[in-house]
This record gives structure tokens, C-alpha cells and sequence, in this order.
């Protein structure tokens, strides 16, 4: 199964490849790892895709705590959150295509943020799903080159039932 | 900058950080990134610096040390080859969980990245194999790291900890001030363990009819040895150990049922395999003590404290964990049980199973055998030595030979199987323990793989014995040849090529023996512990083809144990 793990990290020199060197010396899998600074400048936070059994998870998550330099480790699966990931996607256009793609591109809710004679790039976020499906689309005109950011991840905020104001008419 | 302020060098700070840590013996070899240091060396005088041969050495040193006195060892070495030849002791540290701290020189910081001359990235290098390690980039860091070095080695889960020291930090001055206490928000490991927990497997080992303790090295390193005595002897609980564990609880004790595992006794195999509550204290279900994972104490309830977390559920899912240090988490244990409980039965058959099948080995055909010498020698030290063990079948038989009574006593490569640990650890440990024998033994393989560090022990004068068990074969890949590779002894046979022991030990200037006697054992055994202003060295020349039984191989559960050499005909 595929888990989404947040990780708070120190952000220090080789913080990232103890995390990585973790990874493949205990060979987990990792589907994607992004990494960046938090609102404090001397932490980062990674956001870990990786897929496993439940034991191999419960693994990954004591592991990544057993790190010095890992502050916080939370396994956002099954919790409520918000994923996004971005990716720049480099289509072949011919006469006649170029609307269609362009109209794709609206439909994900893209923007078109490069064009030549031959290609056109498209800048799409949104949930991992959406790219996948949005590359989906796109694969038939020819995707000459893509580049995708890796998940980035944060728990959604507790809803607090907000207070209703009276109204004048009761 | 302001004249007024008193600065030190990165040097000094280095040594004024080691005198703050109690640090009394450091291991080294010196070269050219570190000779800064050395110059200061040559003047300091709280701390006695062990020159060593080879820096493989000095880690092995530095792990006996640490193992012996339960204090940090502390490594000392260039950089570049300095540096990676310490690698194979680090990563011994880190399997067996011993507190070490490894200062490695380093080319300056503008040379880093250049491929200068003896560099190499020790720190990507060890980062898998140490718990932490720092490099040095601001001279105005040295001491809160060296700090933290020795938290982090020495505290929760202990292992080792390097920290590379470009030339240029070891240079360079700023104010010394040495943090009294650290905070790492990343590192907080938990000591007590859960009341509820506790509590719970109180009240299952208490309904207990078939309960038994697994006792690991974490017992010996939270110092838990007398927590454990109690706790057992209270409740009349069968003990059995891992080969880190031996000592924690006294093998001359009955209640003691010896080593568990691929080579461990038939009845502390045989009641792992039927009991009903397995409490293990401080052990990690390693694969040679487990054998096939499903068949591992198959009908048990098993309880497992460690105090890291990342052991529990690891290799065997186990019903009731306990995160804590193993020390108060069996004294809490103990406090909740009162009475002790009825095992008769119980004890009637582990006593069965030990009648069953004893340890034995050929004692009437004249020939000499380790076993005996093991035996001699837990016979004449009482049970009450050091003993340095290297890795391979005298490193079994030592576990089924020699009556361990206290914790500590019993120093080897358990989870990295290092050949050439004996040796120096042994040399580590003479630097530590003063009141009592240091014995190395080693086969004629391991032996040869760091004897260049005889000459650290006779220089220094340190009363160790060396012990050679000399069978002219790579013993234990010998048996698994003989056993498991249709008796194709490849290249483990050194009957033409080891060279002769007694002029080795010669040349480093000790006093050497040799026999392949056995009427002749006792009289060079009390000969060599007559000897205490120097060391010794003795080979024994012992049967080539024995083999060490019991065996269950590996990935196998108890029901394929092997008790003895199969008889060819029964093989027809």
C-alpha cells in the first residue's frame, strides 16, 4: 500500500542522504522524496512517497525516527491531508493540435508556460492522480520531456464548527 | 578580534573536550591531517595515548575497551586510509551496539570535494554504519560536538559515533566553552518503560506455567545484571542467553540454561521452542538465535524490551513490547511479582531435555581438542576472566565451554562476525581491567588477520594470553563444507601456509608456547598465567576435523538439530 510519510527534519549538511543512504541500506522502497524549507530556516520538511506492508511501513516510520537529525515523523495515510505535486510537460504539437492541447491543459486546470514551432510546456499541479491522469491524456500528441516534483504534503486543519452569527431577523 | 578574549586552538579544545569526558586512554595512529593534534599530544598528560599498528586496530581496542568497562572508547586517526581502515571496527561497533567515539583527521575545508591528497569522505562513507556522525565546519562547533559525540554514543541504544576534524578546525582558534548539558530535539530516547505494559506482562508471566528469559547484551549495557539475578532467582525463571548476553546471569547457576541459537544448548533450544512466555530482555531475534522465524518459540506469548524501538517487531512480531532501559524496566517487573512461581514441572523437563543431550566431545583418544583447553581455562580463571573471543568454532565452544559469571566478561564480534577482533580488543581491554586475567583466544584464520598488534601488547607490557586454537583450517567455513557444500573443503585449508605461531609471537617479543598435547595443557596454562609482566602467547594444536554440536542450520527450526557427526553408515 502506498503511504504518504511527513518528515521534519534538521536542516543540516548530509541530512538528506542519511535519510536516502536509510532507504536503500534497509531496502525500502521510495517512490518520491521532496524536500524543503518550513517556515523555520534551520528545519526542512520531506514528504516520502513509499509503498509497503503494514510491518514494512512501521519499519520506515521507526527507522526514520531512530535518525538523529529526524525531528518529527508523521505516516499522513488514512489522515485527512492535501497532496499536490507539480509537473512541466513538453508536448509535440502539429497544425490542428495545438488548440487541443492547449484545452487540456484548462481542463487540469494548467498553464501553458513555454511554446516554440514544434513544442509546447505545460505547468500542472494538483494531487498525484490528477498528473498521472493529465500525462494520460497528453501521451497521444507526444510528451518529449517531463519533469514531475514529487509529492508535497500537509495535514489538513482540524475544522472547528465556527461560530454562527445572529442574525437580525430572529 | 578582541585581544581580550582567551582563545584556543581547535587542537586544544580538542584535548581540554577529552579531559571533560574522563576520556583516560585514547587509541591512535598519527598522521598527516592530525598532526596538530599529536603536537599537542606530546603534552598532555590526563590521558595515556595507545600507538597501535594498524587502525583497524585501534577501533577493535577501542570496542574492547568500551566493552570491558562499559566506559566510551575513543579512536584517534588521519585521514584518508587512517580513516577507511577503521571502517570494519565501526561497523562491528554498530552491530554490537558498543560505545565509541572515532575522531578522524580531515583534508582542509577548500580541499574537500578535490580529490586532494589522502582524502576520502569518511563521514559518507560510515554514515550506515554509525549511529551519527559530524564534520567539522566551524571551529566554533568542536566542542558542543564532541559533546554530543559522546552523548549519542554512549546514551539509549549505544553505537558509534565519528567525527571528522578537517586540518584547518584543528588549526583555527575561538573561545572554549564546553556545554554542561545537550539538548537534541531529534534524539530522546525513552528510558522508563510504560507502567501499563509492565504491569500487563507482570500478570501474563505470572499465569505463566512455561516461562523463560531471553537475555541479550542490553542486560549487560544498562548494567541490569543484578536487577536480572534477582528478578530470576526470585521467581525461580529459567535464563538463556545470546552470545552478547553471556554473563549477564551466571552460567554456574542452575538456573542457567547456557546460549540459545544455531550453536546454543539442546535444552535452551528445545524450552525456547515449548514455552509458553518468552520474555526477552535486551535481544533483538537475530537470525542465528531465531533460526526458521515461524517456528521461533511457535506457542508463546512474547514480551520484548529493548530500548530501541526499531528492534521490536523487526524480525519476530511479538504480542506485548516494552520500550524502555531493560535495568528499570526488570526491576519494575520484579516489583509487581511477589511470589515466586510453582515450575516444578516445568524445570523437570528442561532438566530432562539437559540430561538428553549434553555437550560432549571425544575425551579418551589422546588427542587435543579446544573444547578441553576451554575447559582448562574456565577451570583455572574460575569462571572470573576476560575473555576475547574472535569469530568462527573456538568462538562456539568458548560459549559452551567456558562458565561465564559476570557481566562484561565476555568480549566478541557477535553481529558483524569480525575475524581479527580478538586481538586488539583483547589489548583494549587489558587497558581497562587491571584486577583481572585478559585471555584472547583465536583460531589460527583470525589470529593472523590483525597479529600485528603483538606488539602493542608487549610493548605495553600488558599480561595477556594469547591463545591460539590452531586446527590448520578455517574451521567453521570447514564445517559448513563438510556439512552443507558436498565436502569441498575450498581454500580453508592452511596447513601449508600458517605460518609458525610460537616464532610469530617470538618476533613480537613474547614469551610462546606450543602443544598438541593435552597432558601437557595445564602446565603451560599455569606457566602463561605465572607471567605478568608482559604477554604471552600459546598455541594449541588441536584435531583438524571437529566439528562444533550442536548445530540447527541455518533458516532451520530445533527439529533439525544436529547433535553429532553423522556416522557414514547411518548415512548409507
Amino acid at each position: 500500500m502506498k503511504h504518504t510519510i511527513s518528515v521534519l527534519v534538521e536542516n543540516q549538511f548530509g541530512t538528506f542522504n542519511r535519510v536516502v543512504t536509510m532507504f536503500s541500506g534497509k531496502g525500502f522502497n521510495v517512490q518520491s522524496i521532496s524536500i524543503g524549507e518550513t517556515e523555520t530556516p534551520e528545519i526542512s520538511r520531506m514528504t516520502l512517497v513509499t509503498t509497503g506492508e503494514d510491518k514494512i511501513i512501521e519499519q520506515v516510520v521507526k527507522q526514520l525516527n531512530r535518525l538523529i537529525d529526524t525531528i518529527k515523523v508523521v505516516d499522513l495515510t488514512g489522515q485527512s491531508r492535501i497532496e499536490r505535486e507539480l509537473a512541466l510537460i513538453t508536448v509535440f504539437y502539429q497544425r490542428g493540435t495545438r488548440a487541443e492541447i492547449t484545452n487540456v491543459c484548462n481542463i487540469f486546470r494548467g498553464n501553458v508556460v513555454d511554446i516554440n514551432n514544434k513544442t509546447i510546456t505545460l505547468e500542472v499541479t494538483g494531487p498525484p492522480d490528477k498528473i498521472d491522469a493529465a500525462i494520460n491524456v497528453l501521451e497521444p500528441y507526444g510528451i518529449k520531456e517531463m519533469a514531475r516534483s514529487g509529492t508535497v504534503a500537509l495535514k489538513r486543519g482540524e475544522q472547528l464548527k465556527a461560530e454562527k452569527k445572529e442574525t437580525l431577523l430572529t | 578580534m578582541k585581544s581580550n578574549k582567551h582563545l584556543l586552538s581547535g587542537a586544544d579544545i580538542f584535548f581540554e573536550c577529552l579531559r571533560k569526558e574522563k576520556v583516560d586512554t585514547i587509541f591512535g595512529y598519527p598522521g598527516g591531517a592530525v598532526l596538530k593534534l599529536y603536537e599537542k599530544l606530546y603534552d598532555v598528560d590526563f590521558l595515556q595515548h595507545v600507538l597501535v599498528r594498524h587502525e583497524q586496530g585501534a577501533t577493535h581496542m577501542a570496542e574492547g575497551y568500551a566493552k570491558a568497562t562499559g566506559k566510551v572508547g575513543v579512536v584517534l586517526v588521519t585521514s584518508g586510509p587512517g580513516a577507511t581502515n577503521t571502517v570494519t571496527g565501526i561497523a562491528d561497533a554498530y552491530m554490537d551496539s558498543v560505545p565509541i567515539v572515532i575522531f578522524t583527521g580531515q583534508v582542509p575545508t577548500h580541499l574537500i570535494g578535490n580529490d586532494a591528497f589522502q582524502e576520502a569522505d569518511i563521514v559518507g562513507i560510515t554514515r550506515p554504519i554509525t549511529k551519527h556522525n559530524f564534520l567539522v565546519r566551524d571551529v566554533k562547533e568542536l566542542a558542543a560536538t564532541i559533546k554530543k559525540a559522546f552523548y549519542i554514543a554512549s546514551t539509549g541504544r549505544p553505537g558509534p559515533v565519528l567525527v571528522d576534524l578537517p586540518k584547518d578546525m584543528i588549526a583555527a582558534e575561538c573561545e572554549f566553552e564546553y556545554p554542561e548539558k545537550i539538548e537534541l530535539r531529534g534524539y530522546k530516547p525513552t528510558f522508563l518503560g510504560h507502567q501499563n505494559q509492565i504491569k500487563k506482562a507482570a500478570d501474563v508471566i505470572k499465569n505463566s506455567k512455561r516461562p523463560l528469559l531471553y537475555v541479550g547484551g542490553g542486560v549487560i549495557m544498562s548494567n541490569g545484571h543484578r536487577e536480572l539475578r534477582l528478578f530470576a532467582k526470585e521467581n525461580n525463571l529459567p535464563v538463556t542467553m545470546t552470545l552478547q548476553g553471556l554473563g549477564s546471569f551466571p552460567m554456574s547457576d542452575p538456573q542457567s540454561l547456557g546460549m540459545l541459537g544455531m550453536h546454543g544448548t539442546y535444552w535452551a533450544n528445545q524450552a525456547v521452542n515449548n514455552c509458553d512466555v518468552l520474555v526477552s530482555l535486551g535481544a533483538r531475534f537475530d537470525d542465528r538465535v531465531t533460526g526458521k522465524i515461524d517456528q521461533f518459540a511457535p506457542s508463546a506469548f512474547k514480551i520484548h524490551v529493548d530500548i530501541d524501538p526499531t528492534c521490536i517487531d523487526k524480525n519476530v512480531i511479538v504480542d506485548l513490547p516494552i520500550v524502555g532501559d531493560v535495568k528499570h524496566v526488570i526491576a519494575e517487573l520484579a516489583s509487581e511479582l511477589s511470589e515466586p512461581l510453582q515450575l516444578d514441572d516445568w524445570w523437570a523437563q528442561i532438566n530432562a531435555w539437559r540430561e538428553e543431550c549434553p555437550l560432549h566431545y571425544e575425551k579418551h583418544d589422546g588427542r587435543l581438542r579446544s573444547e578441553f583447553v576451554i575447559e582448562k581455562i574456565s577451570e583455572k580463571t574460575k569462571g572470573e576472566a576476560v575473555i576475547v573471543t574472535d569469530v568462527g568454532q573456538h568462538q562456539m565452544w568458548v560459549t559452551q565451554y567456558y562458565q561465564f559469571n559476570n557481566p562484561r566478561s565476555h568480549l566478541s564480534s557477535g553481529g558483524l562476525g569480525t575475524m581479527g577482533f580478538s586481538v586488539p580488543a583483547s589489548i583494549g581491554a587489558a587497558f581497562g581491567i587491571k584486577d583481572r586475567p585478559i585471555i584472547s583466544i583465536s583460531g589460527d584464520g583470525g589470529f593472523q588477520m590483525n597479529m600485528q598488534e603483538l606488539i602493542t601488547a608487549a610493548y605495553y607490557k600488558l599480561p595477556i594470553k594469547f591463545i591460539i586454537l590452531n586446527n590448520s583450517f578455517l574451521g567453521m567455513v570447514r564445517q559448513w563444507q563438510e556439512l552443507f557444500h558436498a565436502e569441498k573443503f575450498s581454500f580453508t585449508d592452511l596447513s601449508d601456509s600458517n605460518p609458525d605461531f610460537v616464532k610469530v609471537g617470538e618476533a613480537f617479543g613474547l614469551k610462546s608456547f606450543s602443544t598438541d598435547k593435552p597432558g601437557q595443557v595445564d602446565s603451560l596454562l599455569d606457566e602463561a598465567f605465572s607471567i605478568n609482566d608482559g604477554p604471552v602467547l600459546i598455541e594449541f594444536k588441536v584435531v583438524k576435523e571437529d566439528m562444533v554440536f550442536p548445530i540447527i542450520p541455518a533458516g532451520k527450526s530445533i527439529k533439525e538439530i544436529m547433535t553429532k557427526r553423522l556416522d557414514p553408515k547411518e548415512m548409507v
